[in-house]
């Protein structure tokens, strides 16, 4: 168990960094007044967010992610959580041992 | 709150956090091997764990590191890779009437993307409380911090979670999620928007811009609806 003390405080450095981040919305809302026009942008974050972080994965990585992307939706529609999540990592496996990507 | 209210709470967070909690494994064994074979110390992977808890920039960092350890340029990295918490925190902070000023922030220390899509579903049906915020953010902390730790240790006998698609978890949770933002047109003008303007930003820009963009997008999207609709009015 080594702790060198270049990547102490290279961890340290980051962990700051990270931590700013998570409380910096915090610290935002607090001086921004929520106004009708305020409130709409924040309603639309986390839609907007989730989509972003999803979209190069579902659109243009491979076939095999696209074709999981929309059975996990389709489930999705129907079935509880982990049933949908269950057959996106089933459906992508399958599709990327049989078409090789 | 009375006792067992307070871990009923709790064990509802960690009862809808368990699918996550369960994907999450693989990528922790897989970041210790990665970080195994940049040469750090079980201990170090222990450490960047704990106090960062943030998997993207972890595997950033990774790909970055450099002997010895450049504090700044990893530092940054982590900042650029993380700035999308700034959005989460801001929106899930006007969520959160159930909780103290300091509770709200140390609760914030804890945030992931998971487990802020997590809070946000709660709070979307109904009060988020900080004894099931800690149920979806506990175990899962916990759990990245110790299969992390047995990743370093096991180092190259981990194997790859693609090959079994397990790396298509987390994406299908948020897919399963935004299925459950998918309301009316102006939410599908939110997604739409931010959708194309993330595939394009992830085609030419380096890193994650393309949160970035695909978020501002949506945002955009929201803003100027609404100003039709009062035009129209």
């Amino acid at each position: 168990m080594t702790l060198d003390p270049n990547t102490l405080l290279a961890i340290v450095a980051m962990a700051v960094a990270t931590v700013l981040t998570r409380i910096g919305g915090l610290v935002l809302i607090r001086f921004v007044t929520i106004g009708p026009q305020q409130k709409r942008a924040l309603d639309a974050i986390p839609p907007a967010v989730l989509m972003a972080v999803i979209a190069p994965t579902a659109f243009v990585t491979g076939p095999a992610e696209t074709l999981a992307a929309l059975a996990t939706a389709i489930v999705a529609t129907r079935l509880p959580l982990l049933a949908a999540v269950a057959t996106g990592v089933i459906v992508v496996a399958v599709a990327r041992a049989s078409i090789g990507a | 709150m009375k006792r067992a209210g307070i871990f009923d709470e709790f064990a509802g967070g960690a009862r809808a956090m368990a699918p996550l909690i369960v994907a999450v494994m693989p990528i922790g064994l897989v970041f210790g091997a990665v970080a195994a074979a940049k040469g750090l110390s079980s201990l170090e992977v222990l450490l960047m764990s704990a106090l960062v808890f943030a998997g993207g920039s972890q595997f950033v960092a990774m790909d970055i590191w450099t002997h010895p350890a450049s504090w700044s340029a990893l530092a940054f990295s982590g900042l650029l890779v993380n700035i999308r918490h700034v959005l989460m925190s801001a929106s899930i902070g006007t969520k959160m009437p159930a909780f103290s000023g300091p509770a709200k922030y140390a609760a914030m220390l804890l945030l992931a993307d998971e487990i802020w899509a997590m809070a946000e579903f709660r709070a979307g049906g109904t009060r988020l409380t900080p004894a099931w915020y800690a149920g979806l953010a506990l175990p899962f902390y916990c759990v990245w911090v110790l299969t992390s730790l047995a990743g370093s240790i096991a180092g190259a006998f981990v194997g790859d979670p693609k090959t079994i698609g397990l790396d298509f978890a987390f994406p299908a949770v948020f897919i399963v999620l935004v299925m459950g933002f998918w309301k009316g047109r102006e939410a599908g003008a939110v997604l739409a928007a931010s959708a194309v303007a993330a595939v394009i930003a992830d085609q030419f820009l380096p890193g994650v811009w393309y949160i970035a963009a695909g978020a501002a997008a949506g945002v955009a999207a929201t803003l100027f609806a609404s100003q039709r609709r009062e035009a129209c009015a």
